[in-house]
């Protein structure tokens, strides 16, 4: 199973710090409905070209098809009033009447083609945007964020936006127009007539947003369970194989059905509030059409309170049979622009959000890199209510190997988080060759290391390719010759694709150990000058792990190397070893000064054969 | 989606749903009388000079109007009803069928993409089926019934007509095909958009360690754009819906007009005819427009019924149907516990066998150890014993009986496993411990809890047993989570205890400990510890010793320093020299 992808990668390191930011909670974050539109503008801004063509094309599409019902309603007059053999005299109508028919389907799909590609083009801006936001993220904002939150605003909320942009723009713009167009068009034929269909106008408006409000309600409540149910789900399905060995899953089951009950609930009540509107306002709209037909004819009969022609009245009656469609549209998009606002809401909030700050201009790059580390009374704490880290002081010449030991939590992997700066220290200074490590750029810095983490990282693509990661321009050749230094070549051989197999997501089928060995081969071809080893070799198997040390040693031959490991065999050979207890070193020294002291170290050292003793 | 009909809505829904169609069709009826009734008013009204006629069919336009808002009250009251327990009913079923079956089977699915599935897709079907009832009914029975209608009034006319459906129906036709292709193109553009995300924020640390960002925005603008390009060609082709029926059902009516001059001129069809001809030409258009929406939805919710059925669809590759409880008595319990017979595994897809030639025996109250290199099968070993996999060939046998014998339920409630990957889920540590047996007494779960070396951490957490765990068991450490996931296991009296690698994020002290308590536990249960360390195995009353999956050694530490080369240089790795000798 994937489960090197199972949402905790990093999880091992990031444990340690406190998890503030709680997924999926917008409520926090308060940007007015005001700016969030004036952000939008600034989004669309480059691409206005498109949005003034979707504009001038609705107006014009709306402005024509509102003149079509007013060419049929006097080609039916001139119908009415010709005599046999003069049918002629209709052609030129029936030519106009073809004619804006043309042109406004043409311009109906201009309005939309150059919607959907402003559309697109922001949805695209804000998704590079929001991904090149959390590059340069500080790892403090995504080890407390939840990948899946962050993941779904870059997904989910920006499709929201773009649909709620895309329907808002067409649905509002042409509906607008169309009210306005039709108000005019009527007024323009008969002014009692207009004013009886534009008196009716506040009922369908007050119909259609009282309806609106009564949905909107249910909806936000039936978005929560559904929230609750995806969120139980996920957890649920990604431990499918452990349930499955506990014969667990009619409790597991049972539990979902329950949440997926209430959902029912809300969700039978949210929809038929939503189901509403259309038959609602298509009976106000009825009863307008009832009114203009008999008024309508009324006037054809009397000529009062207007003078109207029977052409006239089926004008009218295409009017008023249309004049609710925008009404529904504009109240049908209403919901979704709340949506999309909100989700513009979350887009935004990540946009905000703090980056790391850019390495100064005078930041140093190291030349000639030697690999000496220093730490100087380094402190350091996720929160400042629990130092985790103090007073950590300890110096590594080059090509030295320490290494870091001690109980689970004492702070041992947060130093390669210091290290890399992936975190700041609260005081103190780290040097690498010499550098204080704040003054280096992060490139130049991290160039120095190479890393393999307690949780291995493979994306899906080919084995070659996740290799060839740290070096880019690494020919075949090199890429074996790393990977048998790291002892994977035999593995790789063995698998039906050799380097061209796929691993990552769903493809990956290999062992933890197996899919630690490409990430150590993957060092082994970037070819650092300082070494960190997060326990790197805990799943690997000793005796692998003996080869993989062999390659080690010849990698770190004249290399500066810190390994942090629970396998006190891996370690015997180090120059220093330092024991860290409580967030301080607590002993150091070599393996068997510190055995020959008989403090923590030896305790820890005997425990481990306490078992083949008993 | 037909087969998603006929599954869960056909059978529990029909006659509701008939009866929602029923009433949309009493509303549809009063839609389609109401342009025969302007016409009586023009004819009868205007041209009878008939003030009364005109006020008695003006008041029967509202009556039809408030008869039809009623019936489709009720047709929107079931539609909901039906939908939702459809998607309800749909989630249930699915969910219950990702946790049947085996983990071959959901990696073939893509894990990612279930829980899209159960939720976004079974949404979508959920849409589709509301408005289905709602408007399947309503907007091409106006359509038709408008066809038909005109029909009736004028048959010449009525052909042009039928012609201008035609031409809108191929157009339909047509962008429904382009559109459904580009949609499913997009969904899968749209997955590696956010695979490339998921990607990023896993490996955040690789990648700015190795300095990859700007690769990385990169591939994922390039994704985006990819994604951008389908998402612009899919709408633009539904784009051409509106404008296309709205141009031929406007020339139809240019056409009808020009074709109804010689009748009107010569008397044979009257005024308020031609108007109500046109009512419907344009209520038609209105219709259309809905169907043309209509098909878009429709679409997609297809494209979502078939990722839905797709999953329902799978056949579990394993399955305990047609098994009964086996009755197994005390002496069954102290006979062999386990048996492997010349068993081999070679997962999904074929290639090389996991595991081969395996043969082995195992006395209940014994202790198995399991050693060998990564990849040699360890794990696929461990993995055959709950039949969470099936053996290829030859046969694994658990207290006497095939395991292929065994009810899931009841093969499983003999096991307690713990896997190499802990894993707890958001609850309490009590809802996490409970798994196997719900009714656990405190006692139990704190005597568990002792054995795993858990008890201390756990006592000394102000809630106890009833201390939150958050989402996967994030705020314990990874080896108070590893030592949770043991006691879970321990939980309900299983008679075989597998431990799969588990204490490998345990210091040497706890791990120590540990195999002492368990060594503790009662006679007649079985445990089997795969550990790539050899002091958790050479106690054990038989070591297997795996190489590529396959059996190089099986005795116990004596027998195989003298007989099995590999054991012995595994030993010398990792004891002191006076303990290998």
């Amino acid at each position: 199973m994937a489960d090197m992808y199972s949402g905790g990668s990093t999880s091992a390191i990031a444990s340690s710090a406190p998890e503030r930011g709680k997924g999926g909670s917008a409520d926090a974050i308060s940007i007015s409905a005001a700016e969030v539109t004036r952000r939008l503008a600034a989004w669309i801004s480059p691409h206005r070209g498109f949005l003034v063509l979707a504009s001038v094309s609705s107006i014009a599409t709306v402005i024509l098809q509102l003149w079509v019902p007013i060419i049929v309603g006097s080609a039916i007059d001139q119908l009415i009033r010709l005599v046999q053999g003069a049918e002629a005299a209709l052609l030129p109508t029936l030519a106009q009447l073809s004619l804006v028919v043309l042109l406004a389907s043409a311009t109906q799909w201009l309005a939309s083609w150059s919607t959907n590609k402003l559309t697109y083009l922001v949805t695209r801006d804000l998704r590079d945007a929001s991904h090149a936001k959390v590059a340069n993220l500080p790892l403090s904002y995504i080890d407390t964020h939840s990948q899946g939150d962050l993941l779904s605003r870059v997904v989910n909320d920006v499709d929201q936006l773009g649909d709620g942009l895309q329907q808002g723009l067409t649905q509002f713009l042409t509906g607008m127009v169309t009210i306005i167009g039709t108000l005019c068009f009527m007024f323009y034929m008969s002014i009692p007539m207009g004013l009886v269909v534009a008196l009716a106008t506040p009922l369908s408006i007050i119909v259609a947003s009282a309806i609106t409000k009564y949905a909107s309600s249910s909806f936000s409540k039936q978005q929560g369970y559904q929230g609750q149910l995806g969120g139980y789900a996920e957890e649920m399905v990604s431990n499918q194989e452990l349930i499955t060995a506990f014969a667990h899953k009619d409790a597991i089951i049972e539990q979902f059905e329950a949440i997926n009950e209430k959902l029912r609930v809300v969700g039978e009540r949210a929809q038929f509030a939503s189901s509403l509107s259309n038959p609602s306002t298509r009976l106000v709209n009825n009863f307008i059409y009832a009114l203009v037909a008999g008024l309508g004819c009324i006037c054809v009969l009397t000529g009062v309170p207007s003078v109207l022609t029977i052409g006239q009245v089926q004008s009218f009656l295409s009017y008023a049979n249309q004049y609710m469609k925008p009404f529904n549209a504009i109240s049908a998009v209403v919901t979704q622009v709340q949506t999309a606002y909100a989700s513009a809401r979350r887009v935004f909030d990540l946009l905000d959000a703090k980056e790391i700050k850019p390495d100064p201009v005078d930041a140093e790059a190291i030349q000639n890199p030697q690999g000496t580390i220093e730490f100087d009374d380094v402190a350091f704490s996720y929160d400042s209510k629990h130092p985790l880290l103090n007073h950590i002081s300890f110096r590594a010449e080059p090509g030295q190997k320490i290494a870091l030991v001690g109980p689970t939590g004492c702070g041992k992997t947060t130093l390669i988080n210091l290290l890399l700066r992936f975190y700041s220290i609260d005081s103190g200074a780290i040097y690498v060759d010499g550098h204080n490590t704040q003054k280096l750029t992060r490139a130049s810095l991290r160039e120095q290391f190479g890393m393999v983490l307690q949780d291995t990282w493979l994306f899906k693509g080919t084995i070659k390719e996740n290799i060839r990661y740290a070096k880019p321009d690494a020919t075949d050749e090199e890429i074996i010759a790393a990977a048998q230094k790291a002892q994977a070549h035999e593995f790789i051989q063995q698998l039906s694709q050799g380097y061209d197999t796929m691993v990552g997501e769903s493809g990956g089928s290999l062992s933890q150990g197996q899919q630690q060995l490409l990430c150590i081969a993957r060092v082994m071809l970037a070819n650092p000058p300082i070494l960190l080893l997060d326990e790197a070799t805990s799943s690997i198997d000793t005796r692998t792990e003996q080869l993989v040390q062999k390659a080690f040693d010849t990698i770190m031959n004249g290399r500066t190397s810190l390994v942090v490991a629970h396998r006190l065999s891996t370690i015997q050979g180090a120059d220093c070893i330092l024991v860290l207890k409580d967030g301080s070193i607590l002993e150091r020294g070599t393996h068997d000064e510190l055995l020959a002291k008989g403090g923590f170290y030896a305790k820890l050292y005997e425990s481990q054969f306490e078992g083949t003793n008993a | 989606m037909g087969e998603l009909l006929s599954r869960f809505v056909w059978p529990k829904y029909s006659p509701k749903s008939f009866v929602a169609l029923l009433c949309k069709g009493v509303e549809v009826i009063g839609d389609l009388l109401t342009p025969l009734i302007i016409a009586r008013m023009i004819d009868l009204g205007i041209h009878g000079a008939n003030m009364y006629d005109i006020i008695r069919y003006g008041i029967l336009l509202v009556v039809i109007a408030i008869v039809g808002f009623s019936f489709t009250l009720v047709c929107q009251k079931i539609a909901s009803i039906v939908s939702q327990r459809t998607g309800t009913d749909l989630r249930n079923e699915l969910f219950k069928k990702i946790q049947e079956l085996s983990s071959a089977d959901i990696s073939a699915l893509g894990t990612d993409t279930l829980v899209t599935r159960l939720i976004n897709d079974v949404n979508q079907v959920q849409v589709t089926v509301a408005l289905g009832i709602r408007q399947l009914v309503r907007w091409p029975i106006l359509a038709a019934g408008s066809i038909i209608a005109t029909l009736m009034l004028d048959t010449q006319l009525g052909m042009v007509f039928l012609l201008a459906t035609v031409l809108v129906a191929a157009i339909f036709f047509f962008v429904a095909r382009k559109s459904t292709a580009l949609f499913t193109e997009l969904q899968k553009r749209l997955d590696t958009v956010s695979l490339y995300m998921r990607q990023m924020l896993s490996g955040i640390r690789v990648i700015r360690a190795f300095r990859h960002e700007s690769e990385e925005k990169e591939q994922f603008s390039e994704a985006v754009l990819a994604q951008t390009e389908t998402a612009t060609d899919a709408a633009n082709y539904s784009a051409l819906l509106n404008p296309a029926t709205f141009l031929v059902m406007y020339l139809g009516i240019a056409a009808t007009l020009w074709l109804a001059a010689p009748q009107i001129t010569a008397g044979t069809l009257s005024q308020g005819t031609v108007v109500a001809l046109v009512s419907y030409m344009t209520s038609a258009l209105l219709a259309i427009g809905y169907v043309a929406n209509l098909v878009i939805i429709i679409t997609r919710g297809t494209a979502s019924a078939t990722r839905v059925m797709e999953v329902l669809n799978t056949r579990p590759v394993l399955s305990d149907k047609g098994n009964r409880q086996i009755n197994l008595t005390e002496s069954d319990f102290t006979g062999t516990a386990v048996a492997f017979k010349d068993a081999s595994l070679v997962y999904d897809g074929g290639g090389e066998p996991a595991l081969s030639g395996i043969n082995l025996m195992l006395q209940a109250g014994q202790t198995l150890g399991i050693i060998g290199g990564t990849g040699s099968g360890k794990s696929s070993f461990a993995a055959l014993i709950p039949r969470l996999f099936d053996t290829e060939t030859g046969s694994v046998s658990v207290f006497g009986n095939n395991v292929k014998a065994y009810t899931f339920e009841q093969l499983r409630a003999l096991i307690g496993f713990v896997p190499q990957h802990t894993s707890l889920v958001s609850g309490t540590i009590r809802t996490n411990l409970c798994w196997k047996n719900p009714n656990a007494t405190d006692e139990e779960l704190w005597t568990a809890l002792e054995v795993a070396q858990a008890a201390d951490f756990v006592r000394e957490k102000p809630d106890q047993l009833d201390s939150i765990v958050e989402r996967g068991g994030k705020n314990f450490s990874g080896g108070q989570r590893q030592r949770l996931t043991i006691a879970r296991a321990l939980v309900g009296s299983p008679r075989i205890v597998i431990l799969d690698d588990a204490a490998s994020a345990l210091d040497f002290a706890t791990d120590a400990h540990l195999r002492a308590a368990l060594r503790k536990l009662s006679a007649t249960t079985t445990s089997i510890i795969i550990s790539q360390r050899v002091a958790a195995v050479m106690q054990a009353d038989k070591i297997l010793v795996l190489d590529h999956g396959k059996q190089v050694g099986l005795g116990t530490h004596k027998e195989l320093l003298a007989t099995c080369p590999l054991y012995k240089e595994i030993c010398l790795s990792q004891l002191r020299p006076e303990e290998v000798e």
